[in-house]
């Protein structure tokens, strides 16, 4: 299964054998003091600052938040987080929001085929969500959690999913369209937690065969030596089937760790990107010297 | 070989510092049958641990597992001093039902603000993350609190507040409770914007404000206040170091 994003010139597809897709998360206010006053006072030059850095390191797609604490002003800072985005890079975007009305407006004026950032199992989402998605014609990241919290169970969260590809399919969402957020929550607070979404995985690709994302940085959160964490789990939920995530792209190791990631799982032929990125890197160096 | 009252506490501090939950039971059994009193071990032992915990996680020597393992031995002993500490007449200060709103599943400061507010004499009822507005209204029915109070880690959840506080008073229970809220990306203007009748900057500052709103000011708490303070502001900083680095 191949889910097709678009911007105004240039695709990603996510799934099939095409290499991992990596979501750089970097704009998003929430901890980011500057980013947050720049926002709230309608300036978009870190926003654009940080969409060309993320794309020069490797970002395939960006997720734009603009979760600011006043959510009256939200639609209107991440419509113009979005134009300011399209004006600078050209990369398909992640219109990430839980306004319903901040998602119609980065929608509204969006080039290309989004990627609506996301809707939950929840029917009172799912009934408002589903429904913009449609219209717009975009993609949706699906969370596999309901009305009854986080499941620590991976059948139920497959369950999830399966009522929320039912609810996809009522409203003529293709199921391409859908990407499954199999929930990735800190191995801090619970021992087991990365097992459960290495396991939800295996399930959904096996019984749904739908395309995947999730937050993959969070799975270290509290820890040291979060870098080596983020990356080893990277390694391990693409092997398990997952086709991208939204993390970091500024930090070289989990470029270099889903660039590993797809040559092992014979997703680069002759490790044609791999070696490219190595030489692009060495250059930098030369020059940097 | 029976230990003495020294090493008791010790041990005690050590296994709560290293989170380790079966011995500090057992030294909170032997330590009582020793003859120290509840107050000792709890501010003596208990809670110096938590500030060093508190402390070390400041300087980054320490992670969020081992804070989380320690909280939890300080509670293995909590549970057992807490009947006898009523017994000997400490007053129920009030009845706090706390909880993180719908769509947040972040919990360790909410936990850290429930480990103040039990230990400063308060009965806390706490609903767990992600709580929808019915459940809060239920709980609120079940158990008519003092106070309730709505925890977010989000800017996306914060909006939670106010949906509460309109619940609260659309099942007419606003004006019986006082509301709190909190949580990292939270200020004092957004509370008061939310409706809220008041806002701890951190889990240090939540007794003396949840005290104040129910008019309780003068009532003695079990705890020194400056040392759960300490410990509980060095906790909220190593959190907010976590966060930075996030």
């Amino acid at each position: 299964m191949e889910t097709i994003l678009s911007s105004p010139s240039r695709q990603v597809i996510i799934g099939g054998d095409h290499p991992f897709v990596i979501i750089g998360e970097r704009i998003n206010p929430t901890g980011r003091k500057v980013l947050t006053e720049q926002m709230l006072a309608m300036k978009m030059d870190m926003v654009r600052s940080d969409a060309l850095k993320q794309v020069a390191a490797g970002a395939h797609m960006l997720d734009i938040n603009a979760g600011v604490p006043d959510d009256g002003v939200e639609p209107a800072i991440l419509k113009a987080a979005i134009q300011a985005v399209q004006e600078t890079v050209d990369v398909p975007l992640s219109i990430d929001s839980s306004v319903i009305a901040a998602l119609e407006a980065g929608l509204s004026v969006y080039q290309g085929k989004a990627l609506v950032n996301s809707v939950t199992g929840e029917d009172e989402r799912l009934e408002v969500v589903l429904p913009l998605v449609k219209k717009y014609g975009a993609a949706v990241i699906a969370i596999a959690n309901d009305e009854t919290g986080i499941s620590n169970d991976p059948q139920v969260r497959l369950q999830v999913a399966q009522k929320i590809m039912k609810h996809a399919e009522h409203y003529h969402i293709p199921p391409e369209d859908v990407l499954i957020d199999p929930l990735v929550l800190t191995v801090s607070a619970d021992t087991q937690a990365a097992q459960n979404t290495l396991e939800t995985i295996r399930l959904i690709k096996e019984r749904l065969g739908v395309n995947m994302t999730c937050g993959a940085s969070n799975v270290s959160f509290g820890l040291p030596w979060r870098e080596h964490i983020n990356t080893t789990f990277l390694a391990m939920a693409m092997a398990a089937g997952l086709p991208s995530a939204i993390t970091n792209p500024l930090k070289p190791e989990i470029r270099r760790a889903v660039l590993a990631g797809d040559l092992l799982m014979g997703h680069d032929a002759f490790a044609g990107q791999f070696i490219a990125a190595y030489r692009a890197q060495q250059e930098q160096q030369v020059k940097a010297d | 070989m029976p230990k003495s009252r020294e090493e008791i506490m010790q041990g005690l501090y050590d296994n709560t510092l290293w989170g380790k939950a079966p011995p500090v039971v057992e030294l909170t059994k032997e330590g009582l049958e020793l003859g120290l009193t509840p107050t000792e071990i709890l501010f003596q032992a208990l809670i110096p641990a938590l500030e060093d915990v508190g402390r070390r996680f400041e300087i980054g020597e320490f992670f969020v597992p081992e804070m989380l393992i320690a909280a939890r031995a300080m509670q293995g002993s909590m549970n057992i001093l807490k009947p006898l500490m009523v017994e000997t007449g400490l007053p129920t200060v009030g009845k706090f039902v706390m909880m993180t709103v719908k769509g947040d599943m972040h919990d360790i400061g909410k936990n850290l603000c429930n480990i103040m507010l039990e230990a400063a004499g308060f009965k806390v009822i706490d609903l767990g993350v992600n709580v929808a507005p019915a459940t809060l209204i239920k709980a609120v029915q079940d158990n008519e609190p003092d106070l309730v109070g709505f925890s977010a880690f989000l800017t996306t959840t914060m909006p939670m507040f106010k949906i509460n506080i309109q619940t609260l008073h659309d099942a007419g229970w606003r004006d019986k409770v006082k509301v709190m809220v909190g949580g990292a990306p939270v200020t004092p203007e957004y509370a008061e914007k939310s409706g809220a009748d008041g806002y701890a900057k951190d889990a240090s500052q939540i007794v003396r404000v949840a005290k104040k709103l129910i008019g309780k000011e003068d009532v003695e708490t079990a705890a020194p206040s400056s040392e759960l303070a300490a410990a509980a502001k060095a906790i909220e900083n190593m959190m907010k170091k976590a966060d930075e680095e996030h």
